[in-house]
């Protein structure tokens, strides 16, 4: 089975004050599993999941002491071994279908791309996958939406194009970065569920980013919680409540609930020695 | 789709409003200026009576807005007025002068496209490594030197030392008058006399200012194209592109510049119109018998028939072009509805 290992890795940017150290250290493993990772802006859990994909940014420096997917050994693997496994064999779902989504291309011509880009067909082939695709993501009307422009489209139904879009081509593993924080309340949850329901059916791994942490330890089975560029807790989703870490509880503090109203909401200390 | 017909339509509609300030501002240039027209025709030395004769039957005697209708009548029939120096309609002479600018600046646009395009692309590809470092200094000299310094100097190292280009002219004297006019573009008339030795020799003379045309251009093309690219290149739908396993190549050119395509297609065309408007000064260094020519030497002698009707045209043209870029912007790109 297709496992991702990422063992002691590193990502830092050159900056003109130095160097920004990223992610620092993270170590994770995941198979064919739902995995969440949370954490707030700038704790490193897109560069981590992006670097699964080296589509990081021209000037990180990455490191590690092993970052493999199923015995491939990315950082070492040649631009053409990696796309193999882009599209392929992981997916990539970005936060913003408005900015993810290319502009002057058609919903269907960009999954039909996707499809063509790793299975032998003809272009009508193509088509007519996308459109069964775009089924397959709950739209009612796939002709159309097909035949749309992305700006045609609403947040949801953009997204659902990105679902079917990295769907294509049937991948084992699909990493999602952020993909309902720009989405309505209601609508977040609808794309969550056709995305659990999606991932179970084929057997497929999830990598569920996000910084809502009730949200992930729903979808998940596992939770890794990072702050400033490290994983300072990992437990099974069900045992959050349990958590250990100062940062976890704290997080967990923060939030309203209905059974236990607060006037004024609780603020987090933090604490230096989370940083070492 | 209807949509966006009718906001390429409503852009139409803005044209007549647009052709008769011009129209207007041209008609004005000509009567502000400090040239008599009739003195041009007749001589300083003529008898006054003969001035006022003269003057009348240009109907300069009239008030301002009647000569102005007189002026817009006269147009609509296609009636320039007739040179002073050629003592041809202008009309005619126009005919005459415009192809080669055409040509000219038609050969000097697909150069500096084919070369410009793809070199602004690279830039971004590579933005910052030595290749972009290159391709920057390379547009910035042909953006920064003046025209007729490269110009004089591409005629100083190609025809005078080194002698692989011909000198000045459209063509050889020995082939002067021997190829039929029939589209005006040398080129073309020479292939379709099927006078081979015609053609080369036309080519060869076309060859040097087109390239000092292309290169001016070609630098600002290039310069569009990198900054368009790496706007397009930093979008999340690169990304996407990318994490769907595409070639680099297909990310660049089908996505990225697919993105960037519609807004090059103005600059080329923008680019375009300014060759053909304002290839006075290569046109005078290398003694090529168009449009910017025709004008200067007009202008130097006094010959405002001419200099208002090449002004028009040059005016006409541009305002022409400009529509088109905006007509294809608008069907061509799905976001303008």
């Amino acid at each position: 089975m297709t496992a991702v290992v990422i063992d002691n890795l590193s990502i830092a940017f050159p900056t003109a004050r130095g160097i920004s150290h990223a992610v620092r250290g993270v170590s994770l493993t995941i198979g064919t599993e739902k995995l969440g990772i949370v954490g707030e802006s700038g704790s490193g859990k897109s560069l981590t999941a992006r670097s699964i994909l080296r589509l990081l940014p021209a000037s990180a420096q990455v490191t590690a002491d092993r970052l493999s997917f199923d015995g491939i050994d990315v950082l070492r693997a040649s631009e053409a071994e990696m796309r193999a496994i882009r599209g392929k064999r992981a997916g990539l779902i970005l936060q913003d279908p408005k900015y993810s989504l290319n502009p002057v291309m058609t919903a269907g011509a960009q999954i039909a791309e996707a499809w063509r880009t790793h299975r032998k067909g003809s272009r009508r082939a193509a088509l007519q996958a996308a459109e069964h695709l775009l089924e397959q993501v709950q739209i009612r009307d796939p002709q159309r939406v097909a035949g749309a422009y992305p700006h045609e489209l609403s947040g949801g139904m953009g997204q659902r194009v990105m679902i079917a879009m990295m769907l294509a081509p049937d991948p084992e593993l699909l990493i999602a970065d952020e993909p309902t924080s720009a989405l309505d309340a209601t609508v977040q949850a609808e794309i969550l569920r056709l995305m659990e329901d999606l991932v179970s059916r084929r057997g497929m791994g999830l990598i569920l980013i996000s910084h809502d942490l009730p949200l992930v330890s729903h979808f998940c089975d596992r939770v890794a919680v990072m702050y400033a560029g490290r994983v300072v807790e990992e437990l099974r989703a069900a045992d959050l409540r349990r958590a250990g870490h100062a940062y976890t509880r704290g997080l967990l503090d923060c939030l309203p609930t209905l059974s236990d109203p607060k006037v004024r909401l609780n603020v987090m200390t933090r604490d230096p020695a989370w940083l070492t | 789709m209807t949509s966006r017909l009718r906001s390429a339509a409503s852009v139409a509609a803005s044209v007549p409003i647009t052709l008769f300030g011009l129209v207007l501002v041209t008609f004005l240039i000509g009567r502000v200026m400090p040239i008599d027209p009739v003195i041009a025709i007749v001589g300083d030395h003529a008898a006054p009576d003969v001035i006022a004769e003269t003057r009348a039957e240009l109907g300069l005697d009239e008030p301002l807005p009647m000569q102005f209708v007189i002026y817009v009548g006269k147009l609509l029939q296609g009636d320039l007025g007739r040179s002073v120096m050629t003592s041809h309609t202008v009309a005619h002479d126009i005919g005459q002068f415009f192809p080669a600018t055409i040509e000219l600046a038609t050969v000097a646009i697909i150069i500096a496209m084919l070369i410009g395009v793809p070199l602004g692309v690279l830039a971004a590809v590579r933005q910052g490594s030595f290749t972009d470092r290159a391709i920057r200094v390379f547009c910035l000299a042909g953006h920064s030197v003046p025209i007729f310094l490269l110009a004089m100097l591409s005629l100083l190292i190609f025809y005078a030392k080194l002698g692989w280009a011909p000198g000045t002219g459209r063509i050889d004297v020995a082939f002067d008058g021997l190829i039929d006019p029939v589209t005006g573009f040398l080129t073309v008339d020479a292939l379709i006399a099927g006078d081979w030795d015609a053609f080369r020799d036309a080519v060869a003379h076309l060859v040097q200012p087109a390239g000092v045309l292309a290169y001016f251009s070609m630098a600002y093309i290039a310069r569009m194209t990198r900054a368009f690219m790496l706007d397009a290149l930093a979008g999340e739908y690169v990304i996407t592109a990318r994490a769907k396993g595409l070639s680099s190549a297909r990310v660049i050119w089908r996505h990225a510049f697919g993105n960037i395509a519609v807004r090059l297609i103005t600059v080329l065309t923008l680019t375009y119109a300014s060759l053909l408007e304002g290839a006075v000064v290569t046109e005078t260094v290398f003694s090529w018998p168009g449009l910017g020519q025709y004008l200067t030497v007009s202008l130097l002698n006094a010959d405002m028939n001419a200099v208002l009707g090449a002004t028009l045209v040059v005016g006409m043209i541009y305002l022409a072009l400009n529509l088109m870029a905006d007509m294809l912007y608008r069907l061509l790109d799905p976001r303008v509805a």
